[in-house]
């Protein structure tokens, strides 16, 4: 019982990481990302050529691969999509899931089909006994890596400038403009940032949700109920979300295996329901 | 006067290019292998075409007269795309055999097309016992999971296991080889506590593995796909299932030998039954495992000698009906034949159309610093269980 409590935050905090980044641009840019999979699996992918190919430490390759995967999705982003920010969200979800097939058979391609493990660090391998439950290394770690993810990014939000300034933007942006905020680049900013966290999410996730080409596609489901059952007001109700997703998936599965993969999508259908802006959402920013 | 003679000159020549091209298709028998070459099953598509390739390459690619084309198309473990792709073989390529089919789903589909078309089609992977019964025109060269299974509850029985947990993946092969245990391994005295099912796409094996440890059994009895047993493994360690004296007893499509090495040490001692390791002690097999490595840089494993002895079977039956290609004289030439397979020797049932061969018991051992499944023990020319307890 208490193992499944422990797996169900050390998932939801993982799914919290992974869908920060998608929760930012759809709430705050309202920008339909579909692609933000992608750039968890490039994340993934790009920790399994400096930890397996390179012998590059586990810890080490973590910071390498968020800032790989921030700067992919700062290029992309000044490229390819400020050139739809401006068009309906029907142009930006074609968009989006064409680069989504595009990173998909590439990767096929060049790194075959099949799932790809990350070698684990010894220290991280196997389990603690404690009060009777087994507490897995390698989930502990990531629940204290993300929870300090978590405040870090609550911290940059509530308390620096640049917070405030995204803060300002995401409420009023002609007024943040006319304040002298340069809106465009405190975007591109928090779009790398977002897709740094998923590349970083994929990485810590490749041990625990597998890690193949179709990655973006299985997985793009879980991130966009994170953000609608969260809500995208703020940083804590998708983090709230996240959490309650997580213990309900890991939960369902050992309580009701039959249905086990359906208790998530249950789940997000009663909140919706019972609260269709979001859990703590006030309503709508935009 | 000028204008008719060159016209029937025209005629002439496009006549005689018509027969000549008529008498060139007469000598080409075309083979439709269809695989998972992407997707989730990709390494059984990788294993089975190389393997195919191997043995136009030792045998040549004459029989009987007639030139054999390989055709191979990818159905990315899709069902509805491996029906699509049969009905385009048949009728757009004319194909005398359908060959492959990497899951279940994917041979079921395509067995009312045989029907239909009269081609006949090879099985040379999937292991539900009922696909055989489809269709007249289905042989099968690979394995079915009754056969595994009931050996290993048989083997787990005798050796004093008492209490068990079943895992399989939720689909046609899956529920065979729960049954198939579930029934022997009671009928010998033993007790299956719970029996789970884990989804066939993207499994999360932690939940179940944790849901069976805490039933605490003796043994688990696991099944699931060729290709996903190395995310199992993982589970299982991490779990700490293999310290807590849990006896891991498996089909051998969990020990594949595309996998092992990458299982580590954690894997040695592990028991399974299968119909063929890599490291089957007989001449035959040696040359094919030497013959594939060079060819490939990768251990040929159990669906690649499926993929083997399919290619063989079309290969013989073809010399039996002198280069016919009607597929009912092709089923008929085909039913009752043995040969010695890499595997051991092994015989198309004439009453089933399905594969009789040996089950070996294995346990993992290291050999020359790699990972083989090691035979013990053989049960000789096993059945398909599950038909034969009904004839």
């Amino acid at each position: 019982m208490l193992t499944v409590l422990f797996d169900g935050i050390a998932y939801g905090m993982l799914l919290f990481v992974l869908s920060a980044g998608l929760a930012v641009t759809l709430g705050v840019m309202n920008f339909v990302n579909l692609a933000h999979g992608a750039f968890a699996m490039a994340g993934g992918y790009v920790a399994v050529l400096l930890i397996n190919r390179l012998g590059v430490p586990f810890f080490a390759a973590l910071p390498l691969v968020f800032v790989a995967t921030a700067a992919i999705g700062g290029v992309l982003e000044r490229t390819l999509y400020v050139r739809v920010y401006a068009k309906s969200h029907l142009e930006q979800v074609l968009f989006t899931i064409g680069l989504v097939f595009m990173a998909v058979a590439a990767v096929d391609y060049t790194v075959g089909s099949g799932q790809v493990f990350l070698e684990l660090p010894e220290m991280l391998k196997g389990q603690f006994h404690v009060l009777g439950a087994g507490i897995g290394k390698y989930r502990l770690a990531i629940i204290v890596l993300c929870g300090l993810i978590t405040v870090a990014l609550q911290y940059a939000l509530a308390r620096t400038r640049f917070g405030s300034r995204l803060r300002a933007a995401v409420d009023n942006p002609t007024v943040a403009r006319g304040l002298g905020i340069n809106v465009g680049r405190v975007f591109a900013v928090t779009f790398a940032v977002g897709s740094g966290l998923a590349g970083l999410g994929g990485a810590l996730g490749a041990e625990i949700v597998g890690l193949d080409p179709v990655f973006p596609l299985k997985y793009m489901i879980y991130f966009l109920i994170v953000v609608t059952v969260g809500g995208t007001s703020s940083m804590t109700a998708p983090f709230a979300a996240a959490i309650l997703l997580g213990l309900g998936d890991v939960a369902g599965k050992y309580y009701v295996p039959q249905l086990g993969a359906f208790v998530i999508y249950t789940m997000m259908i009663a909140v919706l329901i019972w609260r269709p802006q979001g859990l703590f959402a006030r309503g709508a920013t935009r | 006067m000028r204008s008719r003679a060159f016209a029937i000159g025209l005629a002439g020549l496009a006549l005689s290019a018509a027969a000549m091209s008529t008498v060139r298709a007469e000598e080409v028998v075309k083979i439709g292998l269809i695989l998972p070459m992407t997707g989730q099953q990709a390494t059984t598509g990788k294993q089975i075409a190389a393997a195919a390739r191997l043995y136009m390459q030792l045998n040549g690619a004459v029989v009987a007269g007639k030139r054999i084309e390989l055709i191979i198309k990818d159905d990315a473990t899709v069902p509805d795309t491996t029906r699509r792709l049969a009905q385009e073989l048949i009728v757009n390529d004319k194909v005398s055999f359908l060959a492959g089919f990497g899951i279940t789903p994917s041979a079921l589909a395509v067995a009312p097309l045989a029907t239909q078309a009269k081609v006949p089609e090879i099985v040379m992977a999937a292991g539900t016992s009922i696909i055989t019964e489809k269709s007249p025109f289905v042989v099968r060269t690979s394995f079915t999971l009754a056969q595994s299974s009931v050996i290993m509850a048989d083997w787990a029985a005798k050796t004093g296991l008492k209490k068990a947990v079943t895992i399989v993946s939720d689909y046609g092969p899956g529920y065979d080889a729960e049954a198939a245990f579930k029934e022997r391994f009671v009928r010998a005295g033993g007790q299956v506590v719970a029996s789970l099912r884990v989804p066939l796409q993207a499994p999360d094996f932690a939940p179940f593995l944790q849901r069976a440890h805490d039933a605490a059994p003796d043994t688990i009895f696991v099944f699931v796909p060729s290709g996903q047993g190395a995310a199992l493994i993982r589970q299982f360690v991490e779990r700490g299932l293999d310290k807590a004296g849990i006896r891991l007893v498996s089909t051998g499509d969990v020990m594949d030998d595309d996998q092992l090495n990458g299982m580590g040490d954690a894997i040695l001692g592990s028991i399974s039954a299968h119909m063929y390791s890599a490291a089957h002690p007989s001449a035959v097999n040696k040359a094919f495992v030497a013959a594939f490595e060079q060819a490939n840089h990768f251990r040929p494993n159990f669906m690649a000698v499926g993929g083997y002895d399919g290619m063989h079977l079309i290969y013989e039956a073809l010399k039996k009906t002198k280069g016919s290609t009607d597929g009912a004289a092709l089923i008929a030439a085909m039913k009752g034949m043995t040969w010695e397979s890499p595997r051991g020797p092994i015989s198309i049932d004439p009453d089933t159309r399905d594969i009789v061969q040996n089950i070996y018991v294995r346990k993992v051992e290291r050999v020359n610093g790699e990972l083989y499944n090691i035979e013990f023990e053989t049960f000789p020319a096993v059945k398909d269980p599950v038909k034969a307890a009904r004839m």
